[in-house]
């Protein structure tokens, strides 16, 4: 029996392993192809239709991509690893396939106007360098940009051409015409952009956006107001249409010296409606004065029972005690400039004495 | 210099108010003469008419303060009151609370007012209602805020605090320089 047990042992461990080998490796005709970088296997294999439909189609299917499945990890590990917080990881390699493009491919910009003149005419783009020796200062320094060669508004010195008036200001010339041309270039980048992008800029005025919000608008028909010969002084409001204010950046403040009067009154004004939101009914001090009535009633109640037991004892202990109630009824009458003695302070609980 | 812009104004009385209530009107309508806030490097001004037009002749850069300087406005935008405004709320006050002489050193050199050093205080205060502090011969030493109400000041336990200082004479010596 046990010699019988035993042989039917070996013989199931010997099965078991032939089993588990057999799970590891697959036979198949032709070889997959792996992508490993897409974690990708490409199985060429054909399909012996017979035995799919011989087989039930699930357990066939479910038997093919067991064995690709399992042929994919046996690629996978023959790559080298490298452990990750006590996790052994497979470090994958570039994948090989080409994937398609997700979104369709940019159009090629339209040239500006600059370019479309430059290819009539078949002018040539010169390359220049980015450095020019300054004699000057015994340095190479930039052609264009931070501490340029020709930094027309740094000059220290400029003669005044004998055209020009002599109280003119050159500096200040200078600067404006830079600043003019900064101003002239960024014009023409953001048409050159928008007749790339086929938006239609207005002539004058405010390019109107998708979603316009009500600030949006009002700005638009504030530049649109003030872009008349007179400044938009001249322009008619509609019936129910405000002043505009704050349309300017600059704040503007009242003058240091002004109406006195006029500034008291405005004072006075804002103090009214300030008193006006307080609320009538105090919480607090409402709640203060319950509390304060009660801790009354509670110490007139003691001092009544007191007072029996005192009458009962002897006269001036009763004195006594009708003197501090008395001094403590005036303390809570009394209580609004003034505080209460500074006895009471000692007292510690009310009622005790 | 400038006047406030009514925003500033609110803030500013919003902020006064807590400590003198409505006799804010006291000091912007006053019958001994016209007197006036200004706004100068972020700080407000009390001046007189008078002052103001002398004032008026200094550069901006030259000018470092005018007449009583009341508090400053942060970079937030919000009032914080200094303590030269003293001389003219305390008159004012509408709460107020004497400390013991044991404790008045203490609270002149910036500490809270603790129960134990608590000698009066006036009834129906709330809890952190702006107060004027005053020592017990009626000298006003400075600012707090109540942090108990009267109520709750007899209760409570003589270690704890009842006043949070906020300003005091001490400081007169304390920040001379941020003062102007």
């Amino acid at each position: 029996m046990a010699a019988c047990s035993i042989e039917g042992l070996l013989a199931k461990a010997e099965q078991d392993e032939a089993e588990k080998l057999k799970s590891i490796t697959v036979q198949k005709e032709l070889d997959l192809e792996f992508d490993i970088g897409n974690l990708v296997a490409y199985d060429k294999n054909r399909i012996d239709i017979r035995l799919f439909r011989e087989q039930k189609k699930e357990d066939f299917l479910r038997s093919l991509a067991r064995d690709n499945t399992q042929l994919l990890v046996n690629e996978i590990w023959k790559h080298p690893t490298e452990r990750v917080e006590e996790v052994i990881v497979v470090k994958l390699p570039e994948p090989t396939t080409a994937l398609p493009r997700e979104k369709p491919p940019p159009k090629p910009r339209p040239p500006t106007k600059w370019e479309e003149f430059a290819k009539l005419k078949g002018i040539q783009k010169k390359k220049k360098t980015n450095l020019v020796w300054d004699d000057v200062a015994k340095e190479w320094k930039r052609r264009w940009g931070y501490k340029r060669v020709n930094d027309g508004t740094k000059e220290w010195l400029i003669e005044v051409p004998e055209t020009a008036d002599p109280n003119e200001d050159q500096f200040a010339k200078r600067n404006k015409a830079k600043k003019e041309k900064v101003a002239k270039n960024e014009l023409h980048r953001l048409r050159n952009i928008a007749r790339a992008q086929k938006i239609k800029v207005p002539g004058v005025g405010l390019t109107p956006t998708a979603q316009q919000s009500k600030t949006d608008l009002a700005r638009a028909v504030n530049v649109a107001k003030s872009s008349t010969a007179s400044a938009g002084k001249f322009q008619e409001r509609l019936p129910k249409e405000k002043a505009p204010r704050n349309t300017g950046k600059k704040r503007k403040f009242q003058p240091v010296i002004g109406n006195f009067s006029n500034e008291k009154q405005r004072q006075l004004d804002l103090l009214k409606v300030m008193d006006s939101k307080k609320p009538r009914l105090d919480v607090n001090k409402a709640v203060n004065k319950q509390m304060r009535e009660d801790d009354r009633e509670e110490s007139a109640a003691k001092f009544k029972k007191g007072g029996k037991k005192g009458r009962k004892g002897g006269n001036f202990s009763g004195k006594g005690k009708g003197g501090g109630g008395k001094g403590k009824g005036k303390g809570r009458a009394g209580g609004k400039g003034q505080g209460p003695p500074s006895g009471k302070k000692g007292a510690g609980k009310p009622g005790k004495r | 210099m400038r006047p406030l812009t009514d925003d500033e104004t609110k803030t500013m009385f919003e902020k006064l108010s807590k400590y003198i209530g409505e006799n804010i009107k006291l000091l912007v309508d006053r019958p001994d003469g016209t007197y006036c806030f200004r706004l100068h490097n972020d700080r407000v001004y009390y001046i007189s008419e008078k002052i103001l037009k002398l004032a008026t002749n200094i550069s901006r850069d030259k000018l470092v303060s005018v007449g009583t300087c009341f508090g400053k406005f942060t970079k937030t935008i919000k009032f914080r009151l200094h303590i030269t405004a003293l001389d003219f709320l305390a008159p004012y006050a509408k709460f107020k609370v004497w400390v013991k002489p044991g404790q008045e050193q203490s609270f002149l050199y910036g500490n809270h007012v603790l129960k134990s050093g608590l000698g009066r205080i006036t009834e129906n205060t709330n809890q952190y209602q702006g107060v004027v502090v005053y020592s017990m011969a009626d000298v006003p030493l400075g600012f707090g805020v109540a942090a108990k109400s009267t109520q709750e000041c007899r209760r409570v336990d003589p270690m704890s605090i009842v006043v949070f200082h906020q300003a005091d004479i001490g400081e007169f010596i304390r920040c001379e320089d941020t003062l102007t």
